[in-house]
């Protein structure tokens, strides 16, 4: 046998790289590596990304300051009346975001003082929900763009309970709330299905089931007998029954409502199930190592759907808490207000750990919050808050460039590296 | 040309990876750097590759002191590398390849693949290989890419050339030509630097041999000294190379495999029509050149293959047709051959990993709520056990060596109830002294009764271990021979040829 043919036949496979190559094994998906650097990310960086966008958020409130501009005309003259218009613009716009998100000193007696922070609630509440549908998904791996279909299709089903059925005071909201959960659920899990059958990506199924929930819910809207108000020709539903509306918390002088208290559980429920749950067990480990989950028996299809049945849920009690709580008198098919997208940032903030959402949520709630009031009282545009939120998606996706910023030692970059000094320093 | 490294030091943060490292590597002269996983060797490549910027010291070559920023820089100063990996692109050709990051081009910045065509033709026939420059890479065994790379090396007039654990892929006979173009590449000037933990080889080839520990020159050998000697010197100190073991006792066919094949995602038949059984306390050692069907056939046993016909019993009861999860419950015991990608999470703890397989039932969960306390304990007493060198059970599972990882795994499994026990390539990179737990563990695991299956490359670790070896070639069974056949009937196994005497199955 020549030389040639005896090697040809050694190495039936045609792809001898992959065999050849031991140690490296499949090239882990970019997604997979991208969930995985999100979901690792310190809670310091967290931080240093909100202090960071902060102040670019200063620079460019003082930029687009009229006094500011009007004081640098004469800079080299009388630099002073620059620094001063600086910083009354920056301090200005964020003592109003302070106080239109915490507390505001203006008011008469606490009472009246605290309602901005109520109000931060309020807006937290759907974020934190979603956020937590988002940051499950991420756990496990997967990237659920789907919120905002997922919250229309609850909206829906939990809205028509409200409207159309005729049940007891706690009994109503109960089915309604679990209704708009379930819905949710299903959206969600459509998206796992495909996942685990036919290896459809996530990104792409959850987008394009965003447009499906919303052209559905439309049709519906529009649909006399369906979500449409009786009588009417605007795309909107009736409003809530008294029964199946979510109570206020703290009366009728705040807009805080029960849901607040739901997405707590839910927070409460996400860490049990992630940190002490046999089920986010398996679902942490295919985050992390879908192919090792697989060695180890774990059904790893089945847990993608599993995942996205719990995401959907989460992101169905924003869409619930939105129309049972803060939009009780009839919706449209704009309902869902960007929280689906928002959720996103939150999820990605909070660092897909339950708590850190639950806050990261907060602080989300507190932009919104404070956020009309820094256009009322200062005339510093909204969309500030929109830049500064942003940023601070960026800046966490670049953890990199924080640690540059405030020169903190990259954790564990050399032995990254290569495998040698890994070796050596575990020894 | 003559190559010398003087004092290199090289730190990743607080950890010295290459200590005041000396080398000189005269013209013409093949010079060893042995040393275990770990011990530097890769990084001091890289560092003369221009991957790595040293902290201290000095390159020369012919006494002119180098300052590389990049492999292109080496490169230009006349070093090539023979990677480990192969850094060949699968869809180009072998002239495309070899031109790569240097085209020549004609007016208009045309590539000129004629130029190239010729240069492979012209290095190819200088050293004897018998290359097409037009065939595909990805077309290509592993031993004729390991050539191309070569090419690619002495295409750019490299005049020391480095090796980089270039055997770990070839089967026994590849590895008897390599060394054989070794020795007309020394005869042609050029120095080597060839990077092994191969001992064997170490000894035929090699001038002069430099051992390295933890990142420091431990000293210098020469080709004649003992295995023991050289292995003693990489792992500083005194090594068993061969296993301890009795005579095996075995029972009855406990696994029972007929008529098995395997047909891969892309619809290639993988493994074919392969039957062997497996009797309790035996081991049997599937050995094989690296993708002739013993992953496919590996996975197969354990469920993770999606298409497979035929049967598998174990003790009676049939295995195929079963999710892993069942088959784990069978009492399979699983070591993979990728132990950083299916073996461990490496985001998960030392506890979070030896529960891995075991995370739905009792004892380490109950009604659906992790069983912390149980499970830390559990950890607590397999990182005694074991001696897995690690702070604590808190630890990330990828912060462990390779050698550490492995126990961890060995752990998670053994401490099942087995009643078969797979270990596919089990000492894959490790070092010495983490083959010697992993090869005892597994003959304590026979003499305890139960049947022992070993997937493995290495011809040492296949004669160390096997009661029986079955050699794998293109999906089939070559031939199943006893545990004592020689190296070089292996080697002709491995390399399809079926022995005299036994029939052959494939």
């Amino acid at each position: 046998m020549s030389d040639k043919s005896r090697e040809a036949e050694v190495q039936p496979e045609p792809a001898p790289q992959q065999t050849a190559r031991p140690e490296a094994g499949e090239e882990p998906s970019r997604w997979g590596q991208a969930a995985r650097d999100i979901v690792g990310g310190s809670a310091m960086i967290s931080v240093l990304s909100v202090i960071i966008a902060l102040a670019v958020g200063a620079v460019l409130i003082a930029w687009t300051d009229e006094r500011v501009q009007e004081t640098a005309a004469y800079f080299f003259a009388r630099p002073g009346d620059t620094f001063a218009a600086i910083w009354e613009a920056v301090a200005g716009a964020y003592s109003a975001l302070f106080q239109g998100s915490v507390y505001n000193f203006r008011r008469e007696g606490f009472a009246a003082g605290i309602r901005p922070l109520t109000e931060t609630l309020t807006f937290a509440t759907p974020l934190i929900a979603a956020g937590l549908g988002v940051g499950v998904a991420f756990r496990v791996g997967m990237f659920n763009i789907g919120g905002r279909g997922q919250m229309l299709v609850a909206a829906a089903a939990a809205g028509w309970v409200g409207f159309a059925l005729e049940l007891p005071a706690v009994l109503h909201v109960a089915v309604a709330v679990l209704a708009g959960m379930v819905a949710g659920a299903i959206w969600g899990g459509i998206a796992g299905l495909l996942k685990a059958r036919t290896g459809a990506h996530e990104v792409i199924t959850t987008i394009m089931l965003n447009f499906v929930a919303l052209y559905f819910v439309a049709y519906l809207l529009r649909t006399p007998g369906a979500l449409q108000a009786p009588g009417s020709n605007n795309p909107k539903t009736p409003p809530m029954q008294e029964t199946a509306i979510l109570p206020d918390l703290l009366g009728p002088n705040y807009n805080l409502h029960f849901g607040f208290i739901l997405v707590i559980a839910a927070t409460v429920f996400v860490w049990w199930l992630m940190n002490r749950s046999s089920l986010g067990f398996q679902f942490r480990a295919v985050g992390e190592n879908p192919h090792a989950a697989r060695v180890a028996g774990m059904p790893v299809k089945m847990i993608y759907v599993y995942a996205m049945l719990f995401a959907g849920g989460f992101a169905g009690l924003a869409g619930v808490n939105q129309v049972l709580g803060t939009v009780t008198t009839g919706f449209g098919q704009g309902i869902d207000a960007g929280i689906g997208f928002d959720a996103i940032t939150v999820a990605l903030l909070g660092r897909s750990r339950p708590w850190g959402i639950f806050a990261a949520g907060i602080l989300f709630g507190a932009f919104k919050a404070g956020g009309f009031s820094m256009q009322a009282a200062e005339g510093v545009p909204v969309d500030i808050v929109v830049v500064v939120q942003s940023l601070i998606v960026l800046f966490i996706a670049a953890p990199p460039l924080v640690r540059a910023i405030f020169r903190l030692p990259t954790p564990g970059a050399a032995p990254r590296r290569t495998l040698t000094p890994k070796e050596v320093a575990a020894k | 040309m003559k190559l010398e490294i003087r004092g290199i030091t090289k730190r990743f943060g607080a950890l010295v990876a290459n200590d005041h490292i000396d080398l000189v590597v005269e013209p013409g002269e093949i010079h060893a750097l042995l040393g275990e996983n770990g011990a530097g060797k890769s990084t001091l490549m890289n560092v003369l590759y221009g991957l790595y910027r040293a902290d201290e010291g000095d390159i020369l070559l012919d006494d002119v002191p180098q300052h590389f920023s990049g492999p292109g820089d080496a490169m230009a100063a006349g070093i090539g590398m023979v990677h480990q990996h192969f850094m060949l692109i699968p869809v180009f050709t072998v002239a495309e390849n070899v031109m790569l990051g240097h085209e020549p081009t004609k007016a208009g910045g045309r590539l000129d693949l004629p130029t190239a065509r010729a240069k492979v033709r012209e290095i190819s026939e200088r050293f004897g290989f018998d290359i097409d420059p037009d065939a595909l890479v990805e077309d290509l065994p592993v031993g004729v890419q390991q050539r191309v790379e070569i090419i690619k090396a002495l295409s750019r007039d490299a005049k020391v050339l480095v090796f980089d654990e270039p055997t770990a892929v070839l089967t026994p006979q590849e590895t008897d030509e390599l060394i054989e173009i070794m020795r007309q590449l020394k005869a042609a000037g050029t120095s080597i630097v060839f990077i092994t933990h191969k001992l064997r080889e170490v000894r035929a080839i090699a001038d002069r041999i430099t051992v390295i520990r933890l990142g420091k020159v431990v000293g210098e050998a020469s080709p004649t000294a003992s295995n023991v000697e050289l292995a003693s010197l990489m792992v500083g100190r005194a090594v068993e190379l061969t296993v301890d073991k009795g005579a095996s006792v075995p029972g009855g066919p406990a696994l029972v495999v007929e008529d098995l094949s395997v047909i891969n995602p892309r619809g290639d038949v993988v493994v074919k029509n392969v039957s062997f059984d497996v009797c309790a306390g035996e081991v049997l050692v599937i050995a094989g050149v690296q993708g002739n069907g013993q992953t496919e056939l590996t996975e197969a046993l354990l469920g993770l293959q999606e298409r497979v016909t035929g049967r598998i019993t174990l003790d009676g009861k049939p295995l195929t047709g079963r999710s892993v999860r069942q088959i784990l419950d069978a009492g399979v015991g699983f070591v993979p051959e990728d132990r950083t990608e299916d073996g461990i999470v490496a985001e998960f703890t030392i506890a979070e990993n030896l529960m891995l397989d075991r995370s739905t039932a009792a004892p380490f969960v109950k009604a659906g709520n992790l069983q912390l306390d149980y499970r830390d304990q559990f950890a607590r007493e397999k990182v005694t056990e074991f001696d897995i060198r690690t702070q604590g059970i808190d630890t990330h599972a990828g912060r462990l060596s390779g050698g550490n990882q492995q126990k961890v795994v060995l752990a998670r499994e053994l401490s099942r109830d087995l009643r078969m026990f797979v270990a596919a390539q089990p000492t894959r990179g490790l070092d010495v002294g983490s083959i010697e737990v992993v090869h005892s563990r597994i003959i304590e695991t026979r003499d305890s009764g139960i049947p022992v299956i070993v997937i493995s490359t290495e011809l040492d670790e296949v004669t160390a271990l096997a009661d029986r070896i079955l050699v794998m070639y293109r999906g089939g069974i070559i031939g199943i021979v006893p545990g004592d056949t020689s190296r070089d009937v292996l080697g002709l196994m491995m390399a399809g040829e079926a022995p005299a005497g036994t029939g052959a199955a494939a």
